[in-house]
């Protein structure tokens, strides 16, 4: 009962929030009367219509981007043209690099990570090129990449490799050299071999630890794509962003955001929803 | 030439002209001048016959014998009503059968590509039998490495940018050639609205400007304008490099105090209120060059057919938007998502020269942009001086020769004696920049003629 009325209250908190936040949106953007002097109709014919009355092009309403993501999502499938697709079909280019990158470096980097975890020589020869190169921007990649890759497709698949492979293999590394000594105790009494110690395990205890770096792993995947993409362009939500920046049309922009941020949602949740999975409680 | 196929009464495998072939030299002009008909259409189709004649009977002694007793119009006759003859005349009449047909041809989303955009919508490739994908690029830098990497069979850039490639300026050296100019003209100074009273270059010390790249005409223009007014433009202005698209956003944040930069991002500012227009490029050098359709030499050594009729298809397309009648329907056909995705009426102004200058005015002026393919050399030399000027380039080169090595004028010249176009004197160009006659023959000497430089 008392988690209900705490749920109901805080839902209640969120709706006030995004009302209020859309009001004074509303009210800032509201077009102005025209203060300006007034133009010479012909020249005001070829401006846009703030420029018109002397002002900027302003901020869209919300209630403009309603429409604009009303557009979007009424007819997300459609090609017109190698360089106009809908928003649907960007988004699935995205997620399909982020997921291929994000995969591959997965293959890379938990494998990598148990070897790390289990031996303290390769954990301190490895190291010191782990410590430089995750800080490292992945977009400081791209010239790189695009120099010794050739390929822009490529290019960003290997962007996205190379941003997500640190979060999972620091924490596989870390679940695996943190696995309980008793445990590995138990083993060694039984003598259990080393694979079966490894899939038995090690492999379950790490479990959790392993599926928060892929979390965190996806995550920075997917904010790492829009920038990518932005700047290879050709196709994916991140060269959408850059097409609408080019005609400046913040509208569309803004629809791209809250699809962003919705598609980032959902990878995040189902992550979660795996680590509840593989998670014993103890 | 060949030996001619048609002929029963050749000798074998005997004699030899000079010219390689398997016929004797006395009969050279024979073959070649008379036997092939004069017309061009009438010459590829007399090349797809042999070519045929030549595959039924590959042995040269039965041919002989087959043409002897029938004759060589019964022959092609006989073999026409079982190959389509026609067909394969036709295909090769285009300029010979393309070698590669899917091309993919990158653009950036300005108004000086007008002529690569509008090719694809207005069907000027599929006329040459070309199958072409533009493709939208997100700047100069990426262009330029993903025509390196060959991801683009050819793409648009700006005109210094096949020089520098070519000499190993700012990436690897790769021979790089541009057989084609895109647009004259069609550039401006655009400055913020809080400068309305700052007309004079003279004041604009501290100011920070935006160029689309390094290696553009932009960047030699914008150095070459406040270097005249005395301004250094390494030391009292600063200058960055600004993909276009970014360029009004920066000016409306108050990031930037200005930009010379490639349309429609001039005329966006205007229409979007946040800058006006202080010249035209035309006004500093009128018919000055900007953007180009580059091609590596590898491509079209490989591919020879499909580069002559792509850049046939460039040329068309290129006469076509020199029209001012056909200047609005070129604006409606790469205004949309696609192409520029940008207001038909802010292309509009653009192409047909009549706009509004964001101080309340209307101005007009139809040659605000033109569009004008031929690559004189001139125009090379001419930025090689600037590229030396300003210490991008450091070692000293033939300036002639570089020059004649990118900026393909025969090429052009030929390519447009073909098509019907009356191609102008190559040697034959004054290039007069802000009143300040250059003479190609000299080009140490102009750059050393500058007061602020940098060599």
């Amino acid at each position: 009962m008392l988690k209900n009325s705490l749920r109901l209250r805080a839902g209640l908190l969120s709706v006030l929030i995004f009302v209020a936040i859309v009001g004074i949106w509303q009210v800032a953007t509201m077009p102005t009367a025209a203060s300006g002097p007034a133009m010479d109709p012909e020249y005001a014919k070829l401006v846009g219509a703030a420029a018109a009355t002397g002002q900027k092009s302003a901020m869209p309403t919300p209630a403009d981007i309603g429409a604009t993501i009303w557009k979007h999502l009424a007819d997300p499938f459609y090609i017109r043209g190698s360089n106009d697709k809908g928003i649907g079909i960007q988004l699935a280019y995205s997620l399909g690099r982020v997921l291929l990158g994000f995969g591959l470096a997965a293959l890379v980097a938990i494998p990598l990570g148990f070897l790390i975890g289990m031996s303290p020589l390769v954990y301190r020869a490895l190291d010191p090129f782990i410590q430089i190169l995750k800080p490292v921007s992945p977009l400081a990649w791209m010239p790189l990449a695009l120099y010794t890759i050739k390929d822009s497709a490529i290019s960003s698949i290997f962007v996205i490799f190379i941003c997500s492979i640190w979060p999972m293999l620091i924490n596989t590394a870390f679940g695996v050299g943190s696995v309980r000594k008793e445990w590995l105790n138990v083993a060694r009494t039984l003598e259990v071999g080393p694979f079966r110690t490894a899939f038995k395990v090690i492999l379950p205890a790490a479990a959790p630890t392993i599926m928060t770096g892929m979390r965190i792993s996806v995550g920075i995947a997917w904010l790492v794509i829009v920038a990518a993409e932005m700047l290879v362009g050709g196709t994916g939500i991140g060269y959408f962003v850059w097409n609408e920046w080019n005609n400046l049309s913040i509208a569309n922009i803004v629809t791209a955001i809250l699809l962003i941020g919705l598609v980032g949602l959902l990878l995040d949740q189902g992550l979660a929803y795996l680590a509840k999975l593989v998670t014993y409680p103890e | 030439m060949f030996k001619d196929p048609f002929d029963p009464k050749a000798l074998l495998g005997r004699g030899g002209c000079s010219c390689g072939g398997n016929h004797s030299q006395a009969d050279h002009a024979r073959l070649t001048a008379e036997a092939v008909p004069a017309g061009e259409e009438d010459r590829w189709n007399r090349v797809v016959d042999a070519a045929v004649l030549r595959a039924v009977f590959p042995v040269d002694a039965q041919r002989r014998q087959f043409l002897k007793t029938v004759g060589a119009a019964t022959a092609m006759a006989a073999i026409s009503s079982v190959l389509p003859l026609g067909a394969a005349r036709e295909a090769f009449a285009q300029g010979g059968v393309p070698e590669k047909k899917d091309l993919k041809v990158g653009f950036i989303p300005i108004t000086c590509a007008t002529p690569i955009i509008m090719a694809h919508p207005m069907g000027f490739y599929s006329k040459q039998g070309l199958n072409v994908e533009v493709v939208k690029t997100a700047g100069w830098a990426v262009i330029r490495d993903k025509s390196l990497a060959k991801e683009y069979d050819a793409s648009h850039m700006l005109s210094p940018m096949p020089l520098a490639i070519s000499l190993g300026v700012g990436s690897n050296p790769v021979p790089w050639t541009m057989p084609a100019i895109e647009n004259i003209n069609g550039q401006a100074i655009t400055l913020a609205n809080k400068h309305k009273d700052k007309r004079n270059p003279k004041d604009w010390k501290g100011f920070r400007f935006a160029v689309p790249f390094d290696y553009s005409m932009h960047n030699y223009l914008l150095r070459y304008y406040v270097a005249e007014a005395g301004l250094d433009p390494d030391k009292d202005i600063s200058i960055r490099s600004v993909p276009p698209p970014e360029m009004v956003a920066n000016l409306r944040a108050d990031n930037l105090d200005g930009y010379l930069g490639p349309d429609p991002f001039n005329q966006r500012a205007v229409y979007d209120g946040v800058g006006f227009i202080h010249l035209l490029t035309k006004e500093l050098w009128d018919g000055h060059p900007c953007c180009a359709f580059a091609v590596s030499k590898e491509f079209a050594a490989q591919n020879p057919n499909s580069y002559r009729a792509l850049l046939k298809a460039i040329i068309d397309a290129t006469a076509y938007a020199q029209k001012q009648e056909n200047r609005k329907e070129i604006a409606k056909a790469i205004a949309p998502q696609n192409y520029l995705n940008q207001p038909e009426t802010v292309l509009e102004q653009i192409l047909t020269g009549t706009y509004a200058d964001g101080l309340g005015g209307v101005k007009k002026d139809p040659n605000r942009i033109g569009f004008d393919p031929f690559p004189w050399n001139q125009f090379a030399i001419w930025i090689l001086t600037q590229m030396k000027r300003w210490g991008q380039l450091k070692a000293d080169i033939d300036y002639a020769k570089v020059a004649q090595e990118v900026f393909l004028a025969t090429d052009t010249a030929n390519m447009m004696k073909e098509m019907g176009l009356t191609p102008p004197d190559p040697s034959n160009k004054t290039i007069v920049v802000m009143g300040k006659p250059f003479d190609p023959a000299k080009p140490a000497e102009y750059v050393n003629s500058f007061a602020i430089k940098r060599t």
